[in-house]
């Protein structure tokens, strides 16, 4: 296995004055070199935690307490504050869900891209500048010249996310963690940015982490996915295979709520019950209130455990013998 | 911008007209300045021959229509009391009320915004508490207490700064200034922390909860995820920021920094025109208080005109007068 980052057992827990928010809580998985991830999980179920653990942006009162975090097999948990600040946006680098909000709105794009490549390296504005120009083009913003001296404003929703995109791509980076980049994009321009980072990552050999909530992204996107839920990575395997047989009941709950042609007219289905706080969750699988395969033992905590080759899933009682 | 500027000249042509007419109200109402500028021993014939003089035995209109058309030509009419005209007068007192207002927005913005950066950063730090409850107290206390506090204290007690007058001047272009001499600046620094207290709580709190709202947006997040020292995200991201309403409040605060003097001015002796509105209040001065009043407002009209260039220098979005810079 050539992987670039390896997630072992990550636990990043909030210190609230209500108590322990166990934001992410046993989490494991490994990208390699060109490959894409998908991270899929409702909202709250800890995957931006995740990225942003990853990127060393975890604020009081959150803390990572426990886990490894290969970079390249270095473990960058434990760095100094300055170690790990030449990690983020050069060798790890994240894109955000929200364009309108990234980009700060009185700087100018040369500015902000500029300062992207000057905190990792000496390289002159000049040398800078053709390197962000060279990366607006690559993301297939045209005239980038002139479009180096706007502001985020003179942008669309979508060409700020490309301009992010660029910025992220700048330092040529060896992760990206793209953080539910297209959400607040309409679908065309979704779908080409889907497309385009694709084969950026694929060209550059840059491995993407895509935290989603969108499992038809993912099953377009992707190489490996890991479903989460409530902090917990549940089922971990190839798109293909997890898609097509599900091993979690969560994972099979997620595909049958996806709206489909084939059930043109039928109420939609979903999955019973709401999503645990994290506040009050105690041990035991996470899931067994809303599970309809629940059994007396589904009172301990699984553990991520191999199933077939490159798979893992977080249950006792692996749907293989339901029909999915 | 051309064509802003002389929108915005027209407007405050317009606003002074508005404030010369309600300030000659206000004047005309306070009672009659012959009865305090001549003898009380004075005979009828000599009281009409000062009211025509002064041309007070006019009606209010025809006063106020000579007043238009001789303040139109730059010329607001004689001080009743010093029988010089009431402009040059206030010209010759406006540096020292312009010095004092120019050191203490200084004050105010140096050690201000500073403080409030730091209060909102660590805003459950013990330094982050002392600073806001400082604040607190520094717009609470009524200006001219603190002044008597601060003579009390330094002058009369320590003996370290003198209590009144502007001290040694030096003329700069023609124009006495207290700063350039070390007595000069002893006896400005007082004032002027004095007038600085106010905006300088003012933009304490302001800096402060700027920088934590800016905090919690997805630029700074993001500035910190390309790997920028936290020097730079606080000292470029935020700070351009939140310097949009800074800039603002600092600019509208001058204005008010400059008509406020006027208490700071009566308890430091400072010789500016705040004073010289209280003297001229007190003897009816009439011309003198309508000049000081319209040569304040042309003030607040030029420094407003400022701030919405400054502002428009700080938030690209904001493009004066013209319908550019749109999208794509």
């Amino acid at each position: 296995m050539n992987a670039v980052l390896q997630v072992e057992n990550l636990r990043t827990h909030f210190f609230t004055k209500a108590g322990v928010v166990k934001a992410v809580d046993d989490v494991s998985f490994s990208v390699e070199r060109g490959k894409i991830l998908g991270l899929v999980g409702e909202s709250g179920s800890g995957k931006s935690m995740t990225g942003y653990s990853i990127m060393g942006l975890i604020d009081a009162p959150g803390k990572i307490v426990d886990g490894r975090i290969l970079l390249n097999g270095e473990n960058i948990i434990g760095l100094k504050h300055e170690q790990w600040r030449g990690l983020r946006g050069n060798r790890v680098a994240m894109i955000f869900q929200d364009p309108m909000m990234t980009l700060n709105p009185v700087l100018r794009i040369d500015t902000q891209m500029i300062e992207a490549i000057q905190a990792h390296e000496k390289i002159s504005s000049v040398n800078a500048r053709e390197r962000c120009r060279a990366a607006l083009v690559r993301v297939g913003i045209a005239s980038a010249d002139e479009r180096l001296n706007s502001y985020p404003h003179q942008f669309s929703g979508g060409m700020r996310q490309r301009v992010a995109i660029a910025i992220a791509l700048l330092n040529k980076p060896d992760v990206i963690i793209a953080d539910e980049p297209t959400t607040a994009l309409d679908v065309t321009i979704q779908g080409q940015i889907l497309f385009e980072m694709q084969a950026l990552c694929r060209d550059s050999g840059t491995a993407l982490i895509w935290i989603t909530h969108d499992l038809s992204v993912v099953a377009g996107l992707a190489d490996h996915i890991a479903v989460m839920y409530a902090g917990k990575v549940v089922e971990y395997g190839s798109v293909a295979k997890v898609l097509d047989a599900p091993l979690h009941p969560y994972t099979q709950g997620l595909l049958a709520s996806v709206p489909s042609r084939n059930r043109r007219g039928q109420p939609l289905k979903q999955i019973p019950g709401m999503t645990p706080s994290l506040l009050e969750i105690g041990s035991g699988c996470a899931f067994r209130e809303r599970c309809p395969y629940r059994m007396p033992d589904c009172e301990a905590t699984p553990p991520l455990s191999p199933h077939a080759a490159h798979r893992q899933v977080r249950c006792f009682h692996p749907v293989t013998g339901h029909s999915a | 911008m051309l064509s802003y500027t002389l929108r915005r000249l027209f407007q405050s042509g317009f606003v002074l007209l508005m404030m010369s007419f309600l300030v000659f109200v206000g004047v005309y109402a306070i009672g009659n300045p012959v009865e305090l500028l001549i003898n009380p021993q004075a005979d009828d014939a000599e009281r009409l021959r000062a009211t025509i003089a002064m041309g007070l035995d006019k009606p209010f209109y025809a006063q106020y229509l000579a007043f238009l058309g001789t303040a139109s030509t730059g010329d607001f009419g004689r001080s009743f009391v010093f029988n010089v005209p009431a402009l040059s007068l206030i010209l010759q007192k406006l540096p020292a009320t312009i010095e004092l207002a120019l050191f203490a927005t200084m004050i105010a913005v140096v050690v201000g915004i500073p403080l409030g950066l730091i209060a909102g950063l660590k805003p459950d730090s013990f330094v982050g508490r002392a600073i806001m409850a400082l604040s607190i107290i520094g717009f609470s206390l009524p200006t001219f207490w603190v002044g008597l506090v601060l003579i009390m204290f330094f002058s009369v007690h320590l003996g370290w700064l003198p209590s009144n007058g502007r001290g040694d001047t030096v003329d700069v272009l023609g124009i006495p200034v207290s700063f350039l001499t070390w007595d000069g600046l002893t006896h400005l620094f007082m004032p002027a922390f004095n007038l600085a207290l106010f905006k300088l709580s003012l933009l304490i709190r302001l800096t402060r909860s700027g920088t934590r709202e800016a905090l919690l947006q997805d630029y700074v997040k993001f500035a910190r995820a390309k790997g920028l020292s936290n020097t730079r995200v606080i000292g470029v991201h935020v700070l351009k920021n939140i310097m949009i309403p800074i800039v603002t409040v600092i600019g509208l605060e001058f204005g008010s920094v400059i008509a406020f003097a006027i208490v700071t001015e009566t308890i430091f002796a400072w010789p500016g025109t705040g004073k010289l509105l209280i003297d001229s209040i007190n003897q009816l001065d009439r011309p003198v208080i309508v000049a000081y009043l319209l040569v304040i407002v042309s003030l607040f009209i030029f420094i407003n005109f400022l701030v919405d260039v400054v502002y428009s220098v700080l938030d690209p979005r904001v493009r004066l007068g013209a319908q550019s810079g749109g999208g794509h």
